[in-house]
Formats: C-alpha cells, sequence, structure tokens
C-alpha cells in the first residue's frame, strides 16, 4: 500500500486495518507522533489527513487512501515552524509527549483559522490532554503566534 | 588504593575521595569502578577528553557535557543540574550539553540510598555534590592554564568557558586547556563562587530538552529502536491478584506476526513485530483466571469499614500535651471526616521497557525513576552480576512516582526466555489495571476551642494502607554496597523490609500531618494502618496530598466555628514559623484577601509545608447555577530556597496546580468486585485546557540551600478549592472528587 507522509511517498506491507499510528511508529520510524490512550480520547496521536486534524490511533490505514498525511515531523510550513518557533520560546513543554500532540493541532487551527478567539482556542485545544498541565503556556504559545503574524 | 579527604571547605560533607591512579571522583561514599574515569586524556574517536569527575566531560571543540544522574521526567532536571554545573565551573552556557547518566554508584541519590528520582530532591541532593564537582574542575581548568603560561595561578581568572591570564589579558578556552587540566593533579581546597557572582543559577535558561521535544525528536521509552527488536505486550489478570488458571495460545500464535506467547509471573506475554500486531495477539488469547479470592474485593466497602476503625486509637505519630483529655473535659469541640480515594497516576506515556538479555550482559533502555533498583532488578532475572547490567534511561511521558522496576522485570524475562531484544509496552487498559494507586485514605479530625475560638486540642487520626510498602525487596537490596553478593542482599531484603513497615512507613503516611506547625498545646497525630490488598505506592505528592486536604479543610472548619478569618487564624498559628507565614502573608496580598472580591467570586487558601519548601495557594473560585464549580484564577507562594531556575519553578507549580486539580475535581480509581474500574481516560478524566485556572506564582526569595519544587504544589490546591466553595455557598467539601461518575 502507497502512503503519502510529509511529501514522500512510502510503500507498506502491514495488515490494512493497522491504525496509522503504528504503521508511522513501527513501520516507518516516525515517532514523533505518540501512543498514549488508543481511544481517541487525548489527542497525543494527532496528525492531518488532507489537513484535517486526525487521531490516528483510531484511523485503519487503508482508510487514509491518497490523502496527505503531516506528522510532527513533516510539520514544517511557516504556521508550523512558527508554532514550533513559539513552543521554543514559551518553554511549553515539560514531559513533552503530548506536545506534538498539542502542535499538530494548534497548526490545524491556525491554517483554518488563523485569527481564533480565545474561546475558539480553548474550544479546539481541550480535547488535547496534558498531565503535566501545560495549558497555560500551550496557550500562551497560541496566542503569541496569532497576534505577531 | 582508596584515600579520603575532606577540603577545608567543605568540612561536613563526607564525600569526596580519591581513587589513586584511576580517577577523581567527587560527592559519594564508596566509588565504583565502573563508573571511575581516567585522569589522563582519552581518545574518543578524535577528540581528547577532560573527564575530571562523573559529572563533567569537557571536549576539545569546547564542549561541556554534563552527566546528570536523575531522570528528565518533565521537571527540568536536565536543565536545572546543569546550570548548577555551569555556574560552578563557569562554562560558556551555550556549549553546554546535558546527558542522562548511566546507572551507577557514583549517581546514587543520598536521601534514597539508591539511584532514584524521587521526593523532589533532585536539586537539594545535588545543589553540594555538583558545586564540589565543577569548581574542582574549574580550578584544574585555571591550574592548567597557570602552568602552560607559566604565570602564578593568583594572576589566573576563569569566566564564561575560558580562562584568563589578568595582567597580559591572554585567555584560553576550555577546548584548548582539555590536554594540560586532565593532567592536573587534584585540587584539595574547593573554592566556591560567591552567590552574588552567579549569572547562570537563578536565570531563566530555556531548557535544553525543550526543541526536541517540541519537534518530536525526544526518545521516550516507548520510541526506542534497536536493531531486530521485537514488541510484546502484557496482559495481566483482570482482577486484582487473582492467578492465571489456564489459557489458549494457539488464536494468537496464528494472528499475523505474533512470535511468542509466554506466560510470565505477572501475567501472559505476546510477542511479535511490532505493537499492533502484539496487541491484536494479545487480543487474540483465551485465558482464565482464579478469580475466587479476589471477588469481594471493592473499594466502597471501605468506608464503613474505616468510619468504624476511625474510633479505635491508632500508633501515635506526634503526641504534644494530652489531646485527649483536653478534648474529653472541652466545653467547645468541633469534629470533621474526610475521604480521599484511590488515584492513578495516568502518565501520557503507557508504561514500557526495552531489554536485551545476553549471556555476558544486560541492556535496558527505560523511561525509570529508580535506576538501582532496575539494575539489581535486571541482574537477578538475568542471572549476572549487578556491574553487567547497563541501564539506558530514556525521556519519559510523565512519572509522578509509577516509574518502578516492574516493567524492567517483565522486560527481561521475556528477552531472557526468548533470547532477542525485546520492547514490551502496554496498552492504556493494563497501564491503568495494573497502576498502583495513591492510597485512598480517611482522615478524622477533632479540636477543642477556647473561649476566643482558638484550638486548644488538635487530634488527626489517619486510617488507610501504607504507600511505601511497594518495591522493599528491589529496593532494600540496591542500597547496599556493590561488593557485596547478590544473594546477601537479596536474604537482607526480609529483615530489611520488617523494619521498614515497623519504624519507617507509619512515619511517612503522617507526613504533611504530624509535622504541622500551628501554634497548638496538644496535638496527637495517629495512624491506623488498614490494608485492603490494593495496590498502593507513591504518587505525587504522597501522603502530603491526603493529609493536607485534612489539616487545611479542618483549620477552615475551626476558624468558621471560632469566628475567625481563615487567614487571620492561620497567621495567629503560624507566629512561630516565619517560613509558612511568610509565604501566606505573600500570597493572600496578591489573592486580594480581605478585599471585595469580583461578583459570584469567593476565595479559599490553604499553606502547607513539602519537604522543606513552603507553599501557600490561594484559590478564586465560583459555583455556577447548575452546581459546577468554576475555579478561575489561583495564586500560589513558594518559598524552595535559592532558585536554580525561576522558569522551571514556575512550571512545575503550575503543573503540579493542574495535576491536583484533576483529583479534587473528577479523578478518582474504584474497584468492584475485584476490578478496576477506571481504565481509560474516559473513565479517569484528567484536566482539560478550559478547566485550567489562570496560576499565578510568586518565588519568595531566600538565601537557603535549595529544597524541592516538583510536588509541592499539588496537595495545596484541593483544601483551597473546597474551602472557596465553603466561603461562596456554606457547602463543605470532605469528599473527593467533586464530580465522579459512580457512587464509590
Amino acid at each position: 500500500m502507497e502512503l503519502k507522509i510529509n511529501r514522500k511517498v512510502y510503500v507498506v506491507d502491514v495488515d490494512s486495518d493497522t491504525p496509522l499510528l503504528w504503521v508511522l511508529r513501527d513501520n516507518l520510524g516516525l515517532t514523533g507522533t505518540k501512543f498514549s490512550c488508543g481511544i481517541g480520547a487525548c489527542g497525543a496521536c494527532t496528525v492531518h489527513i488532507g489537513g484535517v486534524p486526525t487521531r490516528s490511533c483510531l484511523l485503519p490505514v487503508e482508510e487514509v487512501g491518497d490523502r496527505d498525511v503531516v506528522t510532527i515531523e513533516g510539520l514544517n510550513g511557516s504556521v508550523g515552524e512558527r508554532l514550533k518557533q513559539l513552543w521554543i520560546e514559551e518553554d511549553v513543554p515539560q514531559c513533552g509527549y503530548c506536545q506534538p500532540g498539542q502542535i499538530m493541532t494548534a497548526a490545524a487551527l491556525l491554517l483554518k483559522s488563523p485569527r481564533p478567539t480565545e474561546n475558539e482556542i480553548e474550544a479546539c485545544m481541550s480535547g488535547v490532554l496534558c498531565r503535566c498541565g501545560t495549558y497555560q503556556q500551550i496557550k500562551r504559545a497560541i496566542r503569541r503566534a496569532v497576534e505577531e503574524s | 588504593m582508596l584515600q579520603s579527604f575532606l577540603p577545608e571547605t567543605v568540612a561536613g560533607h563526607p564525600s569526596v575521595c580519591l581513587v589513586e591512579g584511576v580517577g577523581l571522583l567527587i560527592g559519594f561514599a564508596v566509588p565504583s569502578v565502573s563508573s571511575s574515569r581516567r585522569r589522563d586524556p582519552r581518545k574518543d574517536g578524535e577528540d581528547v577528553l577532560f573527564e575530571p569527575n562523573a559529572w563533567i566531560r569537557i571536549s576539545r571543540d569546547n564542549t561541556v557535557t554534563i552527566i546528570v544522574g536523575h531522570s528528565e521526567m518533565g521537571q527540568g532536571v536536565l536543565t536545572a543540574l546543569s546550570q548548577i554545573v555551569a555556574e560552578e565551573l563557569e562554562a560558556d552556557w551555550h556549549t553546554v550539553k546535558s546527558i542522562t547518566a548511566p546507572a551507577a554508584r557514583v549517581y546514587k541519590n543520598p536521601v534514597m540510598g539508591s539511584q532514584m528520582t524521587a521526593g523532589s530532591t533532585s536539586v537539594s541532593s545535588s545543589w553540594q555534590t555538583l558545586r564540589q564537582a565543577a569548581a574542582q574542575a574549574r580550578q584544574m581548568l585555571v591550574s592548567a592554564a597557570a602552568l602552560k603560561w607559566g604565570v602564578p595561578l593568583a594572576e589566573c581568572r576563569a569566566s564564561r568557558g575560558r580562562v584568563l591570564h589578568l595582567p597580559t589579558e591572554r585567555q584560553l578556552t576550555y577546548g584548548e586547556l582539555v590536554p594540560e587540566a586532565a593532567k592536573q593533579p587534584r585540587v584539595r581546597k574547593i573554592q566556591f563562587k560567591g552567590h552574588e557572582s552567579f549569572n547562570i543559577v537563578g536565570k531563566r535558561m530555556p531548557r535544553l530538552d525543550t526543541p526536541d521535544k517540541t519537534r518530536g525528536m525526544a526518545v521516550f521509552g516507548i520510541d526506542v529502536q534497536i536493531p531486530d527488536l521485537l514488541v510484546a505486550t502484557v496482559i495481566h489478570s483482570p482482577m486484582i491478584g487473582a492467578t492465571l488458571k489456564w489459557f489458549d495460545p494457539s488464536h494468537a500464535l496464528r494472528s499475523p506476526g505474533v512470535s511468542h506467547v509466554l506466560q510470565i509471573p505477572s501475567g501472559l506475554a505476546v510477542v511479535a513485530d511490532t505493537f499492533w500486531q502484539a496487541f491484536r495477539g494479545a487480543k487474540a488469547i483465551k485465558a482464565s483466571w482464579d478469580e475466587k479470592t479476589v471477588l469481594e474485593l471493592s473499594s466502597k466497602d471501605l468506608w464503613g469499614r474505616w468510619r468504624h476503625l476511625g474510633e479505635r486509637r491508632g500508633r501515635i505519630l506526634r503526641n504534644d500535651g494530652n489531646t485527649l483529655r483536653e478534648i474529653s473535659r472541652a466545653d467547645k469541640i468541633i469534629e470533621a471526616a474526610y475521604e480521599l480515594p484511590f488515584q492513578a497516576h495516568a502518565c501520557a506515556e503507557p508504561m514500557n521497557c526495552t531489554a536485551h538479555a545476553q549471556p555476558h550482559r544486560c541492556d535496558v533502555w527505560a523511561p525509570i525513576q529508580t535506576q538501582g533498583m532496575a539494575q539489581f532488578t535486571a541482574a537477578r532475572i538475568a542471572r549476572l552480576p549487578v556491574s553487567k547490567v547497563h541501564v539506558h534511561t530514556t525521556f519519559m511521558g510523565g512519572a509522578f512516582g509509577r516509574r518502578g522496576p516492574d516493567l524492567v522485570a517483565e522486560a527481561v524475562t521475556i528477552s531472557k526466555s526468548i533470547g532477542k531484544a525485546v520492547k514490551v509496552v502496554w496498552s492504556r487498559e493494563e497501564d491503568m489495571r495494573n497502576d498502583f494507586f495513591r492510597p485512598a485514605s480517611y482522615h478524622l479530625m477533632k479540636a477543642s476551642l477556647n473561649n476566643k475560638g482558638l484550638p486548644v486540642a488538635w487530634l488527626h487520626r489517619i486510617v488507610g494502607p501504607p504507600t511505601f510498602e511497594r518495591f522493599l525487596e528491589e529496593a532494600i537490596p540496591a542500597v547496599f554496597p556493590d561488593w557485596m553478593p547478590k544473594a546477601l542482599r537479596s536474604a537482607l531484603a526480609r529483615p530489611g523490609s520488617i523494619f521498614i513497615k515497623n519504624f519507617i512507613t507509619p512515619k511517612l503516611a503522617g507526613e504533611g500531618a504530624a509535622g504541622i506547625t500551628y501554634s497548638i498545646d496538644n496535638v496527637r497525630v495517629e495512624y491506623l494502618r488498614d490494608d485492603p490488598g490494593i495496590p498502593v505506592g507513591p504518587w505525587r505528592a504522597v501522603d502530603v496530598s491526603t493529609n493536607t486536604f485534612a489539616v487545611e479543610s479542618f483549620l477552615d472548619e475551626i476558624a468558621n466555628s471560632g469566628g475567625h478569618d481563615p487567614l487571620d487564624l492561620r497567621l495567629e498559628l503560624l507566629r512561630d514559623s516565619p517560613k509558612l507565614s511568610r509565604v501566606l502573608a505573600v500570597a493572600a496580598d496578591s489573592a486580594g484577601w480581605g478585599r471585595p472580591s469580583p461578583e459570584g467570586i469567593s476565595r479559599g487558601l490553604s499553606v502547607h509545608d513539602f519537604h522543606g519548601t513552603a507553599v501557600a495557594t490561594v484559590a478564586q473560585v465560583s459555583v455556577e447555577h447548575d452546581g459546577k464549580v468554576k475555579v478561575h484564577r489561583v495564586v500560589c507562594a513558594v518559598d524552595c530556597g535559592i532558585v536554580i531556575n525561576p522558569g522551571i519553578v514556575e512550571a512545575q507549580v503550575v503543573g503540579g496546580i493542574a495535576f491536583g486539580l484533576t483529583a479534587t475535581l473528577k479523578s478518582k480509581v474504584t474497584i468492584r468486585n475485584g476490578r478496576v474500574e477506571q481504565i481509560n481516560f474516559d473513565s479517569f478524566p484528567l484536566l482539560r485546557m478550559d478547566e485550567m485556572p489562570k496560576v499565578k506564582v510568586i518565588i519568595v526569595p531566600s538565601s537557603r540551600s535549595p529544597s524541592g519544587i516538583g510536588e509541592v504544589s499539588v496537595p495545596g490546591i484541593a483544601p483551597a478549592v473546597t474551602n472557596a466553595i465553603f466561603a461562596s455557598s456554606g457547602r463543605r467539601i470532605r469528599r473527593l472528587p467533586l464530580y465522579t461518575h459512580s457512587t464509590d
């Protein structure tokens, strides 16, 4: 099966019901996308599929089709790079495990709506859990991305 | 030949040793050969290195590598400990690189007795050791330069990665001095920098691990890749403590990619090429467990039992004056009971460990807090000397007290059995079900008040299982020195654990209760051990998290009953505790205590000590029409001694409040008929961004040696919030969490 990931084409030989998450992690070595809950409840595994933020732990790889997949490793457009830069400037991560999912979710939000309100940011980001409690720093980084764009 | 000496300037810190002809080792009592460094310049590829001790490595290209003996679990220890070294070394921060140390004696945590990251002790226990190590290295670099220039030592000074010759303004970088520095003799007299000249300690240095974590490049345990690695997942009994009766692996073995199904002491392991294959294979296993013995176990039954037990007297942890007599004859008595549930760690990264057990050596790659125990556990299972076990600590997606040696045991067992490298990864459901939980506890409180409404006698009776009896079989052998035979170390585990269970764990159950510094003439704190058999263990802030809720809620009840303002009463009772009263006054003032609050908002506060750090928390809360509680803003003032990195301190305080708020508002673990009822984030919900209050952190300046910060803000938030709810609605919360799916 062919997959378009981070603007590269990969040919993988996996069972078609394997979730995309595990194809990325175990077959392609793209371990930036994280496994945490496995039921789509935490957002750590969020990737973009055709630009839409998607929980890769629940998505059978056969359903990806020819849509473009972008993972944290390939998030290098201007919005993605800006967010990563602000994440570093604000020193957002603690343990860091959920942060790829946080950044992918934030990037999808800003790509769709470049000037979200505070409430829109909260509504969108509240689906991504952080056990370390970095929400305050995440919000600050996103707000700066909005204000400084 | 082993020589030991105490430099004059650090008398009282008993730990600078020299192994003649082998190297200089600072900061431990018994040096281990595996961690010693050669004094001669060592060829490492093309680089010649200066390795004055186990923490510092300087290469010709000026890179200063700092080897950190503690686990980075999000608390910023790679950065904070590196700042301590870089400061005293006079390193150029831009050339500093930080790596996690292997398991070795030299990195033993002196507070814990073995290499371990726990109790918020990393900075406090390393402060002096790392400063010594770095100052010694700096002095060797300065001596090397003086020798090279042929000038008096006094004319040379180290500054930002260089040594300067002051009269001639000549300079040499540390990299240029590597070969000569490595030949320098040991430094007997260590000279520390003055605090006033600190320019790295106390500064908001950006965390060294942030860029990799932001770009998805940080390697967590679950990301470990080595050649020919297989992946295993483990199915454990769905009931606590049930034993396996039979299993049928045939369907699993026919599942794609599955190579082995093994029975191991903790359950059934399914080994495959990838996690998904192993996970799917595990679902295909048919197994039956002997459940009869555990079906009776339900956490809801505990409360009745503990209320009953609370009428008895417990083991006395503190007894000032005569509390029982005062209460029996007082005119005014108040009494309340508080009930706190089991809590899961719910680390973002599920439990995992990678091991490769070979006949001659065993490698373990683990997100782990307890390297000492990990090494001993792996050695025992692999049947190798401890020195043949190499523990590689990875980044970890949260730890919070959970990451002990149980995963190491599984990974080494499986690897040894199949003769290949294997990564064990648990599903989230296995992670939640096989957690060991923050113990549930019951707190009976009584106080007598005098005619001014001030407490005269205080009784706090704690009922529940002891937190610290888990992994004693691994922990005790890890404390003994390497030269003791493994069998002897194991044999000592039993008498050692009897001693610990009798004399140490009951005391720890009273942390945050027995040490209260309120000026009350009669204080009695008791502990009644009752262990129903539900696995428990350390959880961020340990027993201080539960005891502080009882203490600070009850103090509010006393204030209300005696007609005092909660702040005024605390300040009055803390008149002999300047550290606590200071943080309390600072937090209260910043939060506008005593001034009108915005419409619908009320305030509650708490103050406590966590291992020497003083913490005061003020929560601003509203109770909505539907009874829902919203926490709008929290002010938290801390005095943690000298601050290494204010940014990290703030992040830890804010994060601890989020962690504590999850347990205040929404999460708990219940057991029904032997089964853990919460198995994923749908039933064990975590705080979300839209529930996160704005948190203001105030660091109260101090010149004391540093104390901890990683856990300190967890205990105070629950009573601050529930005290605010009382102020708002008159409703006293004595049971957490506030919202709950089940009725237990």
